[in-house]
Order: C-alpha cells, then sequence, then structure tokens
C-alpha cells in the first residue's frame, strides 16, 4: 500500500530511465541525501563521523569497485588491496611532486594510474576462469604490496615506509587532509566524492557496459558468439574497478587514517572488501552500501552491547566472540538469503505493495 | 520470505542503531587511562603479558597506595588486535572518557603509533611509545605530544653494535666483520637500517640485510643464505611468529645461538619457547629488567595476588620479560603523573597537564630505587628538545628457563644518534608545514 | 650504472653464484622440495574436499589449527601421545558431523562462490572458538621428531624435513590404498566425478560428505602436528594455507598428485628464486613469487597441471 506505483505514468523516455523510476524511491533517496549533508555533521560527534562514517564511505566505495569486478563481470578478484594501495601511494607521489596540484585532480590522477595497473594484471582473466583466477589475482595483491614496501622511491625515502598525507584543501581554507582537517570537511568531502561516484556507477552498471558484463558473467562463451569482445569487456571492468579502488585507497590513506603503510592493504584488507559484496548482495550498487555498513558498524556494535547491557566482560573474549557471531551471521546470512541484503531490501519493498494486506 | 521474519531483520537493525547509543557517565575523582591491548589474534602470546603487567601494576597502585595522590586511577581496556584501523577506533572511542578525557595514551604497535600520532597532537592527547613507534618524535621540538623514553630502535641498533664490539675486544676488531640483520619487512623491522649503515660505515664492518616477509612463518631460504654466508653476528628484529621461527631455523642450520641477538620485541618467553632446547644462549637487548628480583614486583604479588586476589594473569607469569616490561611502562607514566601532580594539584588532569609532566620526567636512580624499581627501570631525563630521555639497553641470554642479564647497561652514542632524530623530524615537518617549537622560549613559570 | 647493475644482478650474478657454488643450490634445492612437501600437506585437505563436495574450503587453514590447539591443549593436561592423536581424530569427526548438519546441508544446491563464503564464516567461527577454548598463548609442540642438522657432503639436510617428507609419504599412499582399494574409497571417486550420477546408484551423499571432511581433518591435524612442531602451536598457523595455494591452483584443485607435485616445485622454485634473485631486489620476494610461478603455470594449463580440464557448454 505505501509502495504502490499506481497513478504514475511516464511520457517521456527518459522518464522512463530514471534510475530512480517511483516515486517513493525518489523520495527515499533524496530524504537520505539531506541526512546525509544536513542532518549527520550538525548531530554527529566527532567519534561518529571520524570512526564511522567516513570509514564506511571509504569502503562502500573500494566495494563498488569489487562489485563491478566481482558481481557484475563476474571475475572473482583478491587483489582489491593491492589496488587500494596503488591508488594511496600514486596519490603520494602525485602531490609531494606536484604540490600546488588540487587534490581532487590528483585523486582522478590517481585512479587512472590504478585503473592502467588494474589492465595489466587483469590480462590473466582472459585465459583463467573461477577460483583459480582468485588465487591468481593474489599474485597482483602480494606483488604490490611486496613493491611498496620494498621500493623507498615510493614513500620519499622515509626511514619506516610509512607515507604520511601532506595537508591540502579542496579550495581556500576547506581543508580535507592533514590537521587543519575538521572532521565535518573530511566527511562532506568524502560524502560528495562517493554520492558522485556511486552515480556514475550506478548509469554504467543499468547501460551498455553493464549489461556486456553481466554478460560475460553469466555464460561468456554464448556473450563472445553475440559479439561481446571478452577481451575489451574483462580489461574494461578490471579498469573501472580499480579506478575506484584506487580513489578509495587514496581516500583512506588521506583523509582516514592521515597515514599509511603497505601492510595495511595486504590480504586482510581483500577478504574484508570481498566480505561487503557478498553481504552486501554481489552486483548491486545499493548491496555495496548495505555490507560496508555491515561490517564496518558490526565489530563496533558488539563490542558496545555488552557494555551498555551493564556485563563485564574480558576484551579477549569479546574479541573472540565477535569473530564467532561474524562467522555465524556470515553463513546464518548465506542460508538464509544468499544474495544479501540488497535483495532483502527488494523483498521489503515488495512486500510494502501490498502491506497491509496479506496478498 | 515470511514478513514476519523480514520484520525480525529490521528489528535487529534499529537494534544496532540502539547498540551505538551513548557513552558511561561518571565524573568522580579518578584519572582515566585507556589501555589499548591485543589479547587475540596472531600478536597475542606477546601482548597478553604486556597488558597484564600494565594492568596490575595500575591496581597495585590502586590498592597499595590509593591512587596517584588520592586520585584513583581508572583504566578501559580495548581490544586492537594489532590492528591500526581497530587502534584508531578504540582511541576515538576512549578519549574523551569521564572525568577529564584520557590523559594518555600507549598504542603497543608502531603501526597504531603512526596513525595517532596527528590526531592526538591536534586532541592534545600524549602518546608514550615506550621502546617502539616513531624514532626521529625523539625530537621533541617537532613532536610535543610523542614520548619515546627510555630509548629508540635506533639507539638499540647502536648499543648492540657496540656490546659486539665489547665481545671482539674493541671498536677496531669490528673491522672486516660481517653483521647480518633478520628483519620483519615492515616499518617496524626497518627502523634500525639506516643507523646500521652509518655504523658499518664508520667501522668498517660488511651489514647484510635478510627481509623476512610478514607474517616470516617460512625462512629456509633466509637462513640457508646466512649459513652460506657465514656473518659473525646475526641481529634480528622480529616479531610474533618470526622469532620462534628464525630462532628454529637458525637451530636447524647450526648457527651459534650466543651470536644470534635480537631486539627487544624478539626477546620474551613466547619467541624462544616453542624453539625447545635449541634456543638455549639466544640473546636479546633488553630496556626493562627481567626476573621478579624487583621490591615492585614483589608488591604486586603482594597487593595484587595476595591471598585470594586475583590480578590479570596467575603469579606465575608475574616477572616474565614483556610482564615487567608492561609494569615498567605503568611506571613511567604514572610517575609523569606524579610530577604532573605536583605542578597542577591533586586533582584529574587533563592530557595538556600529563604531556607537561610527562616532558618534566626527571627519574633518577634514587627515585627509582625509592619506587622499588631498581635495574627494572632506567633513569630518563626529559627535556623540551629530548622526549626519549636518555636510556640504555641491555643484553640478556636466554639459558631454558630464563632470560639473565649478561652485559652491563650500555648508552649508545647519543650525540650522533640525536643528530639522526633531529635531521629527520625536521624533514617531517618540512613535508607538513609544522613550525618546531624553539625550546630554548619555553618558560618553566607557574 | 644503478640500472646495468640491477641488470646484471638478475641475469648473470644468479647464474654465477650457482655455477661457482653447485652444492649450496643442491642445498637449497633439497631444502625447498622439502618445504614443498610441508605445504602440498595443507593442500592436500583442500583438493579432498574440492573433490568430493565442490567447495573450496577456506576454512582448511583454521581446521589444521584448531586440530593442532586440540592436540597440544590435550598433551599439556598429560594425556599420552597415542590417545591424544585418537581424542584428536575423533573431535575431527565430529566437527565433520557439525560442519555437514549446519553448513553443507542448508547449501545444498547453491553456487560454489556461496559455498565459498560459508566456509570463509566457518574459518572465523573455527577461530574465535579454538581461541576462546585454549586460549592466545603460543604452545610448544615436541612429540620427539628429531631435529637434527644433518650434512651430507657439504649440503645441509635437516633430519625434521626428512621425517616430515617420509610421512607426508606414507599419507599419500594410505590416501591412495584408501581411494583405490576399499569400497568407501570407490564410493568417494564417484561422488567426485559426478554427484547426480553418484545419488542414483545409491551412494549417500551425505554420509560421504562427512567422511571425506572427516579425512581431511585427520589430514589437517598431520600438517597441523608438523607445522606446530615447526613453528609452535599459535594464531598464525592457519596462515600456512597461504602458502598452500599456489600449490593448489598449480597442482590443480582436483588432484592429489597435483597437490605433491605443485607442492615440489612451489617449493623448490620461491626458495631459489629467493636466494639467488632476492639480493637483486631486496629480498623476500618469496611470497608473490609463488603466485607467479602459480600464474606462470596457469596460462598455459588454466586448470592446473593435473586438473581436471574445464568444458563449458553454452
Amino acid at each position: 500500500m505505501l509502495y504502490r506505483e499506481t497513478g504514475q505514468f511516464k511520457t517521456s523516455y527518459v522518464a522512463d530511465q530514471a534510475i530512480f523510476p517511483i516515486r517513493q524511491d525518489r523520495y527515499l533517496a533524496a530524504a537520505a541525501l539531506v541526512l546525509a549533508y544536513v542532518a549527520v555533521p550538525i548531530l554527529g560527534t566527532e567519534y561518529w563521523l571520524l570512526t564511522i562514517m567516513i570509514p564506511f564511505l571509504v569502503f562502500t566505495l573500494a566495494a563498488i569497485g569489487l562489485n563491478i569486478l566481482t558481481g557484475y563481470a563476474g571475475q572473482l578478484s583478491l587483489g582489491t588491496g593491492g589496488f587500494m594501495a596503488v591508488g594511496a601511494f600514486a596519490t603520494y607521489k602525485i602531490t609531494t611532486s606536484f604540490p600546488g596540484l588540487n587534490i581532487v585532480v590528483v585523486f582522478v590522477l590517481a585512479g587512472i594510474i590504478t585503473a592502467l595497473v588494474g589492465v595489466m594484471f587483469g590480462w590473466p582473466s582472459l585465459r583463467i576462469k573461477g577460483f583459480y583466477l582468485a588465487v591468481a589475482t593474489l599474485a597482483s595483491q602480494f606483488f604490490l604490496i611486496w613493491m611498496f614496501n620494498k621500493f623507498p622511491w615510493f614513500n620519499n625515502y622515509t626511514a619506516s615506509g610509512v607515507i604520511s598525507a601532506p595537508p591540502r584543501a579542496v579550495f581556500g581554507h576547506f581543508f580535507v587532509t592533514g590537521a587543519e582537517a575538521n572532521p565535518v570537511n573530511k566527511y562532506l568531502f568524502v560524502l560528495t566524492v562517493v554520492v558522485v561516484m556511486a552515480f556514475i556507477a550506478k548509469n554504467l552498471v543499468r547501460g551498455r557496459v553493464g549489461r556486456s558484463w553481466m554478460a560475460m558473467r553469466d555464460m561468456d562463451i554464448a556473450a563472445e558468439i553475440i559479439g561481446i569482445r571478452p577481451l575489451q569487456t574483462k580489461l574494461l571492468a578490471f579498469a573501472i574497478s580499480s579506478f575506484y579502488c584506487g580513489i578509495s585507497g587514496a581516500m583512506w590513506a588521506f583523509i582516514y587514517t592521515g597515514g599509511v603503510e603497505a601492510l595495511a592493504f595486504d590480504i586482510d584488507r581483500s577478504f574484508q572488501i570481498l566480505f561487503m559484496i557478498i553481504i552486501g548482495g554481489l552486483g548491486s550498487i545499493l548491496g555495496s552500501f548495505l555490507g560496508a555498513a555491515f561490517i564496518v558498524l558490526l565489530p563496533i556494535w558488539l563490542e558496545n552491547v555488552p557494555r551498555l547491557l551493564g556485563v563485564n566482560i574480558p576484551v579477549n573474549y569479546i574479541s573472540n566472540t565477535q569473530s564467532m557471531v561474524f562467522g555465524a551471521l556470515i553463513v546464518f546470512f548465506l542460508i538464509v538469503e544468499p544474495r544479501g541484503l540488497a535483495r532483502l531490501w527488494q523483498i521489503g519493498k515488495e512486500k510494502l505493495r501490498m502491506w497491509p494486506f496479506p496478498y | 520470505m515470511k514478513l514476519q521474519k523480514l520484520c525480525c531483520v529490521v528489528l535487529g537493525v534499529a537494534a544496532f542503531g540502539f547498540g551505538m547509543a551513548a557513552e558511561n557517565a561518571m565524573a568522580q575523582n579518578e584519572q582515566f587511562i585507556p589501555r589499548l591491548v591485543y589479547r587475540t589474534g596472531p600478536y597475542a602470546p606477546n601482548g597478553i603479558p604486556f597488558a597484564d603487567g600494565y594492568g596490575d601494576y595500575l591496581d597495585m597502585i590502586n590498592a597499595r597506595d590509593g591512587g596517584v595522590g588520592g586520585v584513583k586511577i581508572t583504566n578501559e581496556e580495548c581490544e586492537t588486535n594489532y590492528n591500526n584501523d581497530k587502534g584508531v577506533e578504540c582511541y576515538e572511542r576512549l578519549k574523551n572518557h569521564a572525568p577529564t578525557g584520557a590523559s594518555l595514551v600507549d598504542p603497543l604497535s608502531t603501526g597504531i603509533t603512526y596513525a595517532l600520532i596527528e590526531r592526538a597532537t591536534a586532541d592534545k592527547i600524549p602518546v608514550v611509545s615506550m621502546g617502539y613507534g616513531r624514532a626521529d618524535a625523539s625530537y621533541g621540538s617537532v613532536f610535543p605530544y610523542v614520548f619515546t623514553y627510555p630509548t629508540t630502535y635506533w639507539d638499540g641498533a647502536d648499543t648492540i653494535i657496540t656490546y659486539i664490539a665489547n665481545q671482539e675486544g674493541g671498536v677496531d676488531k669490528l673491522k672486516g666483520k660481517k653483521i647480518a640483520l633478520v628483519y620483519h619487512d615492515s616499518a617496524y623491522g626497518k627502523e634500525p637500517i639506516p643507523t646500521l649503515d652509518k655504523l658499518s660505515a664508520a667501522d668498517g664492518f660488511t651489514f647484510l640485510k635478510f627481509a623476512v616477509s610478514p607474517p616470516g612463518i617460512d625462512q629456509k631460504a633466509t637462513w640457508l643464505q646466512i649459513r652460506q654466508q657465514r656473518p659473525d653476528y646475526v641481529l634480528m628484529w622480529g616479531w610474533g611468529v618470526m622469532n620462534s621461527t628464525a630462532i628454529k631455523e637458525a637451530a636447524a642450520v647450526g648457527y651459534p645461538m650466543n651470536h644470534f641477538i635480537g631486539v627487544w620485541w624478539s626477546g620474551a618467553e613466547p619467541d624462544v619457547v616453542p624453539a625447545g632446547d635449541s634456543a638455549k644462549g639466544y640473546k636479546a637487548a633488553q630496556i626493562t629488567g627481567v626476573g621478579r628480583d624487583f621490591p615492585v614486583i614483589k608488591d604486586i604479588l603482594r597487593y595484587v595476588y595476595g591471598s585470594g586476589k586475583t590480578g590479570h594473569t596467575t603469579a606465575d607469569k608475574v616477572g616474565e620479560v614483556l610482564y615487567n616490561r608492561g609494569v615498567a611502562n605503568a611506571m613511567y607514566d604514572i610517575e609523569a603523573l606524579r610530577i604532573a601532580q605536583a605542578r597542577y594539584g591533586n586533582k584529574p588532569l587533563t592530557g595538556e597537564q600529563m604531556r607537561w609532566g610527562l616532558e618534566h620526567l626527571d627519574l633518577t636512580p634514587q627515585r627509582i630505587a625509592a619506587m622499588g624499581g631498581t635495574n627494572l627501570l632506567q633513569p630518563v631525563k626529559i627535556s623540551c628538545a629530548d622526549h626519549e630521555g636518555g636510556g640504555s639497553v641491555r643484553i640478556t641470554q636466554w639459558d631454558g628457563k630464563a632470560f639473565h642479564p649478561v652485559s652491563d647497561w650500555i648508552k649508545p652514542h647519543q650525540d650522533m644518534i640525536r643528530d639522526m632524530y633531529k635531521e629527520s623530524a625536521l624533514a617531517y615537518a618540512k613535508e607538513k608545514n609544522i613550525t618546531p617549537r624553539d625550546c630554548s622560549q619555553i618558560s618553566e613559570a607557574r | 650504472m644503478e640500472f646495468l647493475d640491477f641488470l646484471q644482478a638478475l641475469f648473470v650474478t644468479p647464474f654465477t653464484m650457482m655455477w661457482q657454488n653447485p652444492e649450496f643450490l643442491l642445498e637449497v634445492v633439497i631444502g625447498g622440495l622439502l618445504t614443498g612437501v610441508m605445504y602440498s600437506l595443507v593442500a592436500l585437505g583442500f583438493v579432498l574436499i574440492y573433490k568430493a563436495s565442490g567447495v573450496f574450503n577456506f576454512a582448511q587453514g583454521t581446521m589444521v589449527l584448531f586440530a593442532a590447539l586440540t592436540f597440544v591443549g590435550l598433551l599439556e593436561h598429560g594425556v599420552p601421545v597415542w590417545a591424544t592423536f585418537i581424542l584428536t581424530v575423533l573431535v575431527m569427526i565430529l566437527l565433520a558431523f557439525i560442519i555437514e548438519r549446519l553448513v553443507l546441508r542448508p547449501l545444498v544446491n547453491q553456487e560454489p562462490i556461496i559455498l565459498f563464503m560459508a566456509t570463509i564464516g566457518l574459518s572465523y567461527l573455527l577461530d574465535g572458538f579454538g581461541e576462546i577454548a585454549w586460549g592466545g598463548d603460543v604452545h610448544a609442540l615436541d612429540i620427539g621428531i628429531p631435529k637434527e642438522p644433518l650434512v651430507f657432503g657439504g649440503v645441509l639436510v635437516n633430519e625434521f624435513d626428512l621425517c616430515a617428507a617420509a610421512i607426508c609419504g606414507v599419507l599419500v599412499t594410505a590416501l591412495a590404498v584408501f581411494f583405490q582399494k576399499t569400497s568407501i574409497g570407490r564410493a568417494l571417486r564417484a561422488v567426485a566425478d559426478d554427484h547426480q550420477a553418484a545419488l542414483s546408484v545409491g551412494i549417500p551423499l551425505k554420509t560421504i560428505w562427512v567422511i571425506v571432511w572427516s579425512v581431511a581433518g585427520i589430514v589437517g591435524l598431520v600438517a597441523g602436528i608438523l607445522w606446530g612442531s615447526n613453528l609452535g602451536v599459535q594464531f598464525s598457523l592457519s596462515l600456512v594455507a597461504l602458502k598452500a595455494l599456489p600449490v593448489l591452483i598449480l597442482g590443480g584443485l582436483t588432484s592429489v598428485p597435483g597437490a605433491i607435485v605443485g607442492g615440489l616445485i612451489v617449493g623448490s622454485g620461491e626458495k631459489v628464486a629467493e636466494v639467488f634473485w632476492g639480493p637483486a631486489t631486496g629480498g623476500a620476494i618469496e611470497d608473490w613469487f609463488a603466485y607467479a610461478l602459480a600464474l606462470v603455470f596457469l596460462l598455459f594449463r588454466p586448470q592446473g597441471l593435473f586438473g581436471e580440464r574445464i568444458i563449458e557448454r553454452v
């Protein structure tokens, strides 16, 4: 009853092809944006902004990247951490070599570099499939991390190999990195970047490019037969996915942590992002948001709940129980709804069409 | 799926939000210290005793003295799993804890230290990285909120070379010798390399480097190379499972254990126990004392573990290498609190006031004896430009049951190393647009 | 000049080093082969499960750790070695029952990636549970395998490695006999071939899965004991799975001889690369070199050396 689309008629192709064709969806999206841009900065504490919202948004971007590659194009990849590292280190080198360049331009350039690296490491996908490809992408993961660790040129010859973000402003005094940046500025900047890039991704996957990816994923031989070229399609998927992961890594290093060493992007990071897209839903942009939120919030929630209930559990038990609950939840989700949180959302919307009537 | 199931899921998500709700509220006459620990994960064997030692000392101070200046010390552990993100999250959550916020933070990890330096400086909370972290933060003019007492990795490398020179009969005997470094291929492991490069140029020994990719469970290639090249001494900057694997592999290729010297994070019981008997003779540099023969340790046993009470661990683990290091860390921190209270009064202090206390820490041997920690702690004197304090390093040896000192406290070549700190710190300051403090202008007036 | 030095270090020096020290080369190769055998042990567990149930068991590393923890925990309570072994085997069989009932049965017709994700969840569960049950400390494990270095004509070989290789040989032979000669083994091979056909001739799929996961658990126990003697039983033990993955894809996910051969190739290849080519690039190239090596092999045989050919139908 709440979600009926009766009475909403489309009178032009443009209206029919909108991302949110149903009015209720549009309102919901607008409300979410207002909430994110206005309510959160005003009501949110520094803790919320810095340790929950910003990592959530940064991870969403990486999850969108991996979703494009694994969810839409069907290439299982475990090299996400390595590509994030490329983004972070490329940004560092560019901005320290050209301090005057605007940070947005630097991010985009770093993304392009990561895209090129992604294409290079994506070539084996033309020959290798499935779990074999996943393990082969681990080669890129380990190699990239080793490279950034090993060659001091990447971190400008610091003794420890940690790159730290110099203070940079988007315009005027709107600092987003470094010590002058206040949490609200950082949050708004990251939010804008993620909203814009999610919008671009949504349009990509709805269009011809996205359809060719999905064809590759479902039945690549058939796709090839009908004229979709595997080389271009797969490499484009790698390129765009790496672009997103690169920018995500750059924002991670520059805006969230302020300084990072290569090991921050090791294989645990790749697995973390893979969990996000699987729990959130493979092949869904909304799923990337939901999955990232789940993975970021769950440990914090698990830590806070015992304290709120007044139960005093030693920290190691909490941490291990967290691990167990996390594992159990993954298995539970997969049994209950293997297509992730995004599918749950879709089912919810369908129920809302009928509610409160049973059928 | 049924509507009821869906509702359950929605309720669950709402409970999420509830779970994020506000913090506790208790403002009393207490000083809060957040404790970032790792009791789980691959580094747990090393993190657990350290956390226990620190916690036990705080409990002992509360039990024996009623706190510091009548102000009880409260603390809260937060599990970081040696993970930088969790470390930052713990810090952010605990930094505004009642009543006056966090007085200082001991990150217990080089990675977390790097991640916290900028934030903590902006939040005016001191970061104490005892024997780890950013070595050039010892130059206090650029890093007013970071303290690296009693000594850093650069000093550690220097003192180990001095010890080797003493073993060989003089610095001139080092010429032509081969000294190898087996290191964890991360920020931590690479720290001593510049110092060792400098020393090898100055003293004439060949410096061989062997990187071990983390986590270091497979070092056969490294040790076969060492067997081939036969260095006279091997230094190790390892962590976690890398240490025990290295000791095992060294024994497997027959390298003499008494020429194998690890840094203080490679010289604790969890590192030598898996290797069993073959680890006998392994040496390690230490910055804190080992064993139970200290009045303060005896006090802990009495007040925290005495008749029927429970501490953070069991009484037989008191006196282990890392346990003692945790105790020492707490002793330094509490002493700084005492000094800060002397200036600001016997009340809960803020991070900024604590920083003053840390910067004026002047532990003389007499004061240490009064605290009951002779040979457990070392004398340090912190000043505006020197946040390291001039501590020394001692070499100990494992005999199968415990580590025993086999050298005196060795002081590093402080002039050379202080210059290195200054150079590196000024480069950092330039990159970050920080103006170094002019220490001659800092007034001491009340 | 630096670039020329680098090129020289890459193309000339390794070979001159090998030429000048043939015993050292032999030493490195033998050391590598023996390490490779240890990798194969872990890879065997993966292969067994993938063959019979089509699941890429990400939790194999954690099962190795869990088995080792249980073994060492019981040993430390004073139980004699042979009893501990039997008890731990029983624990692993029980674990297999639980996994089949709670994880595999509800997910019976799902895609491979879903099952893969379920095993990831399982690995987190086992990790947390193992650490709660047995604590986070490191446990030394010593069941009497000799560890002395032996020197044969200038070439160093460690007794422990030789024993490990012997145990692995015995294990593989036992598995081969089990698969070829017993009826259960035949049933396992039938299930690995085709689930539907096996069901239609009356082979109980669920029982087979329990058996396979138990056997994988026992193989994991042996691997855990050997690796645990090497590293001490601690959390990092589960990371040996990462070392076994290149072995798996090089040898093929579905082949037991592939796991052995893959292990030998990866082990010796990465050691030789680390020792002779490592110094040119600063060392620590082992990790990614193993994967790169596997990748090169995959480019020629996309299903691994001994793996089943992937036949796709449109």
